[in-house]
């Protein structure tokens, strides 16, 4: 049996193939073409290599920013990843109060990136905001346009506020597909609320807490306009993240070259954790 | 080890239940004997699973009492009522081994680890799942997982009873088979009660010396598997056991004799209704339905040849009769006629029983 050759079907591809091209390969190849040249302006470009690439590899600033990064998205997940499961328990399985609950949750979701920073900036200004005045109020001094711990903490509060929600809304639709059999059958089996926890309702909700890590990961690591708007990386460079410390050097001091490479090596990084993540759910399901 | 006895048992799912209508469960009085192997049959929607489910704690009944040898248990919660249950698709906790698995219920109470390991041991071989104890309990086939949750069911000693719920409705036919036998050689083995619910007749008549069948939330008739052949106490017994089920025919009654379509029929029935009494019934097993050249006429409506016999559909008027005839006995092809065994057909009233 010969195979039909039939390469009209391409057509159909292309208007994909233009899309892709457009929205992502062309740009991405600017940024490519920049990254790799150095130029003063009236499009003359000189090749430069990786120079601009072992600059930003060996620059402390990229590193205490790339550390700072880590530090945010790990303390974030540290804390919405637990305290989303553990709000996902508490909530109701059936009942009217269920899409109340929902809806609540759902809310901060609903908002504006940049409305959520500018909400909390007020929020949390000493002098007329609720919170920094309440806090102030207690005893404590608190500033966080001048205190670098108090400006981490409104940062991770903020976050905390606006995206333990998602968590609470994956962990509770893993937690509603959980057949009723395991729960009576944990009871006959005499086992205690933590063995219930531990031996069947976490391993149940693995497979979207994977996803909600994911998640979670890729956008607090991209984070950029809240904590723009919040404390704009003050005091001095304590809260600028990687992607705020991008457009400074971009846009700030319009070093396209270092920029570019950043961009690159940033993109790189959470190309890799995303296929870790990716291969180990593949492997999982494989099981 | 207990008897258990349950008391003017109803249940209702609804909070405020009106009408009989809104009860899952009717009306059960019933005694489950210390040791014996019992059958809960039915058809699916007639409250077996909760019946089980309220014997067992998962549901606290909205009226009667549960008691395990004569003392209330209706408030008392699952883990406390010693008592094992299997449900109909396989629960199996992923992270752990098997052996882990089948160790869980008795280190959930705190028995030394050389007796769990003992036990485990002992039902990993009755279940021939000795080889696979290291492996994780995820990585097993369906039939493989439920033989764990049976297993987490067995390995128990000191249990009041253990539960099956329709437990093999995932296994492939040629285990279920092996899987029943297994269970009825154990329970002739530890001699304890069990209550096994299923749908499937065959099942039922296998596993158990007592059948109890349900039917809309109530039971209709306990019996051994004999009884339940031979005298149906409600035409839904007759129907629903035997393959193909018992007649169940339109009934008069003139002077003292039972008439089946202007027929006059002897059956088996020592104390009659009133004459003119309404809705009586008879039933008739299609294995007691024979041709007779002095019984009435009959058209015969198909044959099917099953193998081991043949089941003739005959028609009387509108009524349909089927009859098991056996292998290669003929079939008159002119004027057929039929008769019943008197002895096997029995008058019903309001779908019960007369005797």
């Amino acid at each position: 049996m010969s195979k039909t050759t039939n390469q009209k079907a391409w057509i159909l591809v292309i208007p994909v193939i233009v899309l892709v091209a457009f929205n992502a390969l062309i740009p991405l190849m600017t940024v490519v073409n920049y990254s790799v040249q150095e130029t003063f302006g009236s499009n003359v470009f000189f090749w430069e290599g990786i120079k601009w690439f072992e600059e930003v590899l060996n620059s402390s600033r990229f590193h205490e920013s790339f550390l700072r990064q880590i530090f945010f998205t790990g303390t974030i997940l540290a804390i919405e990843i637990p305290l989303g499961i553990a709000v996902a328990l508490s909530m109701p399985k059936k009942g009217p109060w269920v899409s109340v609950c929902l809806v609540l949750m759902a809310l901060p979701l609903l908002i504006p990136w940049n409305v959520v920073g500018a909400m909390w900036n007020i929020f949390a200004l000493p002098d007329i905001g609720l919170l920094g005045r309440m806090i102030n109020g207690i005893g404590i001094d608190y500033n966080f346009t001048q205190q670098p711990v108090a400006a981490w903490m409104t940062t991770i509060a903020m976050d905390v506020w606006h995206w333990t929600s998602l968590v609470v809304l994956l962990a509770y639709a893993g937690l509603c597909s959980i057949p009723d059999a395991y729960y009576q059958a944990a009871k006959i089996d005499g086992a205690s609320a933590w063995a219930v926890f531990w031996h069947i309702q976490l391993p149940k909700m693995k497979r979207v807490l994977t996803i909600a890590i994911l998640l979670r990961f890729m956008d607090s690591f991209m984070i950029y306009t809240e904590p723009f708007v919040l404390t704009g990386g003050g005091p001095g460079n304590t809260t600028t993240f990687l992607s705020i410390d991008l457009v400074k050097i971009a846009l700030g001091q319009f070093d396209l070259g270092p920029a570019a490479a950043m961009s690159l090596i940033y993109f790189f990084i959470v190309l890799l954790v995303c296929w870790i993540f990716y291969t180990l759910m593949m492997r999982d399901e494989a099981e | 080890m207990a008897k258990i006895t349950l008391q003017n048992l109803k249940h209702s799912y609804l909070s405020d239940p009106v009408g009989t209508d809104d009860y899952a469960l009717k009306q059960i009085d019933a005694i489950w004997e210390d040791g014996s192997a019992y059958a809960l049959l039915g058809p699916s929607g007639c409250g077996k699973t909760t019946l089980l489910n309220i014997i067992s704690g998962l549901l606290t009944p909205s009226e009667g009492q549960v008691l395990f040898d004569d003392q209330d248990v209706t408030h008392t919660p699952t883990t406390e009522r010693q008592i094992a249950q299997i449900f109909q698709f396989p629960v199996v906790y992923d992270t752990m081994s098997v052996f882990d698995n089948l160790a869980f219920p008795l280190r959930n109470r705190g028995v030394a680890e050389d007796i769990v390991k003992a036990r485990v041991k002992e039902v990993a071989n009755m279940l021939d799942l000795e080889n696979s104890l290291k492996q994780r309990a995820a990585g097993l086939t369906a039939d493989g997982k439920q033989k764990i949750s049976l297993g987490r069911g067995l390995v128990r000693e000191d249990v009041n009873v253990i539960m099956f719920d329709e437990p093999l409705t995932v296994i492939d036919p040629h285990l279920k088979w092996q899987l029943r036998s297994k269970l009825k050689e154990l329970h002739q083995k530890i001699a304890r009660t069990m209550i096994y619910v299923t749908h499937d007749q065959t099942e039922a008549l296998t596993f158990a010396d007592h059948v109890v069948v349900m039917y809309d939330g109530k039971v209709v008739q306990v019996g051994t598997p004999v009884d339940l052949f031979e005298r149906p106490a409600h035409t839904f017994v007759g129907h629903f056991i035997g393959s193909p089920g018992m007649n169940i025919l339109p009934c008069e009654l003139s002077e003292g004799a039972s008439y089946f379509a202007g027929n006059r029929l002897l059956i088996n029935c020592s104390k009659l209704p009133e004459n003119g009494s309404k809705n009586l019934e008879l039933g008739v097993r299609p294995e007691f339905v024979e041709f007779d050249e002095d019984g009435f006429p009959v058209e015969i409506v198909k044959v099917d040849d099953l193998g081991r016999h043949q089941i003739v559909v005959a028609r009387h008027e509108n009524n349909i009769i089927k009859m098991i005839v056996g292998e290669g006995e003929p079939i008159p092809s002119e004027n057929p006629r039929i008769s019943f065994s008197p002895e096997h057909t029995r008058l019903y009233k309001n779908s019960w029983v007369v005797d």
